[in-house]
């Protein structure tokens, strides 16, 4: 059993995304030391890409942020090292595949293994080029997330299937980022993940509000929500690990 | 030529978000269907003739070769089709299949602004909207293709992010396309990008090198020895190649921009400089530093100044077939100036790299052997900046 099922085990599960680096390490480590605090039960952190393709303006400037700041995949390895000697929730890492590529990815999943890192998000790897990393990731152990998007249609199926740690869903259209209102019919998505998996499913892309935050996790297992995160760090800088704090708990409060 | 649907050796594939793959599925099965298709094939020939002015005339260059003294120079006009570059042979493909698709809505990434331009010329005689995203610091470069995109009727949006050249805007249009998918075609330019786009748009430009061999069988009775285009992501170099891959006894070669000096960080030569990655949609090749972060590359040329390339290139890099040399601005610009005092043809800031490469190779060849440059597009764009590149300031 993955050990990231452990994050649905109490409750709705919050999954916070968190941009490493932004603005320094220190922040980041700060940052998670307070998600754990205040409920969070997972945590996606992210190694900033030159070029996220898959992100809105909000967590693109926070990739440049990171990015401007020095850091590197060796940096982001050693401060998960030290973050594991007292968070025992899931992590996993959300970044992009040429982050990986380029890294060499036994020596990525290798250093993920030793580490502490159970999973991996990478949204430009679709079901189709699941091939690249997915012997590797099994090798070591680390989940490789799978995405489906509102408009997966018939793919939703085979993707459930072949799902591992959990399965991401994408709540709309378009690239991450808040929006006011979330209007996709997930209901139909989530059906076919049910009949095709026993491994949970959690919605992610556009949610900010508690209201927001509830009413995914009401159809699903649990809630992801990032840029509205970012947003508090771009506000607060250093100072903002009680504030993200705050945050999750209202969040995890509403779930 | 590929092993594998969508790969070029081990380079190509479909790196891209889930909420895409269906529109590329969609779009992969719609070209399936099409392209053998007569009714198809008789409208694109229509378009390629009467509005985009095909065939494109080879020009036997006298003077160049003269003064060059070796191979005999032919120039593969492209820069006299419609719109004035090679990118109308993509766009009208694509924006038929489009319209076949049943799409009301084109969106594109531009650099020069020859394929945005295109693209809004398709869209107005297609009938249909057109959004083009450009590089910031490219529609400052380009402005009067700005201007020519929005005569046209097109919305262009200028990218602020990140270097905002034209690999920022292949990125904000794939995210404008995640946005809006069921009305919209990614028009993409190059052939770059997620599988089937590579194919795509080679097999539309492809119709450069069929144009080439015949005309060099009619002119000369012989295949040329070498066919010479410059390569960004490589949309001319690859129509140029096509159907001279199997005729192994002509060189292909690709013009990289070097920017100022492929030793120097400001250069945009990916097979000179960069390596294997992912990025776009694609495996091929990259600039990117040890972590795999996307190199901001440069060039004079705003076509050319994009990190990696198409991967059939990178696969004919790989395999020997063709060859891919660098060259810099300078040599670029001393080879606009060159072409327009010579022969009396301003060429492309992004095709001089193709003819200074060819001036300097000319005189190796025997005087019974031929070479063929592709003149991928016209120079009228590119007046101002190489102006200011002298030293002198005109207005546009």
């Amino acid at each position: 059993m993955s050990n990231i099922s452990r994050a649905f085990e109490n409750g709705k599960a919050f999954i916070p995304f968190i941009t490493c680096g932004d603005p320094d390490l220190e922040t980041t480590k700060k940052i998670v030391h307070e998600a754990v605090s205040n409920g969070a039960d997972l945590i996606e952190l992210g190694i900033p890409f030159s070029d996220p393709t898959a992100e809105g303006p909000v967590i693109q400037e926070a990739n440049e942020r990171a990015l401007k700041g020095g850091v590197t995949t060796d940096l982001i390895f050693d401060m998960v090292k030290e973050l594991r000697k007292d968070i025992t929730i899931p992590l996993v890492f959300m970044t992009y595949a040429n982050v990986v590529y380029s890294y060499g990815p036994e020596k990525f999943m290798t250093k993920c293994k030793e580490t502490g890192i159970d999973g991996i998000i990478l949204p430009d790897l679709p079901f189709e080029e699941k091939e690249e990393f997915d012997p590797v990731c099994k090798k070591y152990g680390v989940d490789l997330i799978s995405l489906i998007a509102p408009t997966s249609k018939n793919r939703a199926a085979k993707i459930a299937k072949n799902a591992e740690g959990f399965l991401y869903i994408v709540s709309s259209l378009g690239v991450t980022g808040t929006r006011d209102v979330i209007d996709s019919d997930l209901g139909p998505i989530i059906k076919t993940v049910r009949e095709n998996t026993r491994i949970p499913c959690a919605v992610g892309f556009g949610i900010s509000t508690p209201e927001q935050a509830a009413k995914m996790a009401g159809i699903s297992d649990g809630a992801i929500v990032g840029s509205a995160i970012i947003k508090i760090i771009k506000e607060y800088g250093r100072d903002a690990a009680p504030h993200v704090g705050e945050y999750i708990k209202s969040m995890k409060n509403a779930l | 030529m590929s092993t594998k649907k969508g790969r070029f050796g081990e380079h190509g594939g479909q790196y891209i978000p889930e909420t895409l793959m269906n529109a590329v599925i969609e779009l992969e099965e719609a070209y399936e269907r099409y392209k053998n298709d007569p009714q198809f094939e008789a409208e694109l020939a229509q378009l390629f003739n009467e509005y985009a002015g095909r065939p494109s005339r080879l020009y036997f260059a006298e003077k160049m070769t003269k003064d060059l003294g070796g191979a005999r120079i032919y120039l593969k006009r492209e820069d006299l089709n419609h719109t004035g570059s090679h990118k109308i042979n993509n766009v009208l493909g694509q924006a038929l299949l489009a319209k076949k698709m049943g799409k009301t809505r084109l969106i594109a990434e531009t650099g020069a602004g020859q394929h945005g331009v295109a693209t809004a010329t398709a869209a107005a005689l297609f009938g249909m909207e057109c959004v083009v995203f450009m590089g910031e610091e490219d529609t400052k470069r380009q402005a009067l293709n700005v201007y020519r995109m929005r005569l046209l009727g097109a919305e262009v949006i200028p990218v602020k992010t990140g270097t905002a050249t034209l690999k920022d805007a292949v990125s904000e249009a794939m995210r404008e396309w995640t946005r809006r998918i069921s009305d919209t075609h990614y028009c993409l330019g190059s052939v770059m990008g997620p599988h089937p786009f590579p194919t795509i748009v080679r097999d539309f430009q492809s119709v450069i090198s069929k144009e080439i061999k015949a005309q060099m069988l009619e002119m000369t009775g012989h295949l040329p020895d070498a066919v010479i285009a410059c390569v960004g992501g490589g949309s001319n170099a690859m129509g140029s190649f096509y159907h001279f891959i199997e005729d192994k006894n002509v060189r292909l070669i690709g013009c990289e921009a070097a920017g100022r000096g492929v030793d120097t960080f400001e250069t945009a030569a990916t097979i000179a400089t960069g390596r294997s990655g992912i990025f776009h949609g694609m495996k091929s090749y990259f600039c990117q530093d040890e972590f795999g972060q996307i190199a901001p590359v440069y060039s004079i040329s705003a076509g050319l100044d994009y990190p990696g390339i198409g991967p059939e290139h990178a696969w004919l890099h790989d395999t020997g077939r063709a060859e891919y040399v660098p060259v810099t601005d300078e040599e670029a610009v001393c080879a606009f100036e060159y072409l327009s005092r010579t022969e009396g043809i301003i060429p492309a800031i992004e095709s001089a790299h193709a003819v200074a490469h060819a001036t300097k190779i000319a005189k190796d060849f025997d005087k019974d052997s031929s070479i063929v440059i592709t003149i991928s597009g016209r120079g009228d764009k590119d007046c101002a900046a190489i102006a200011r590149y002298r030293g002198e300031d005109i207005n546009e």
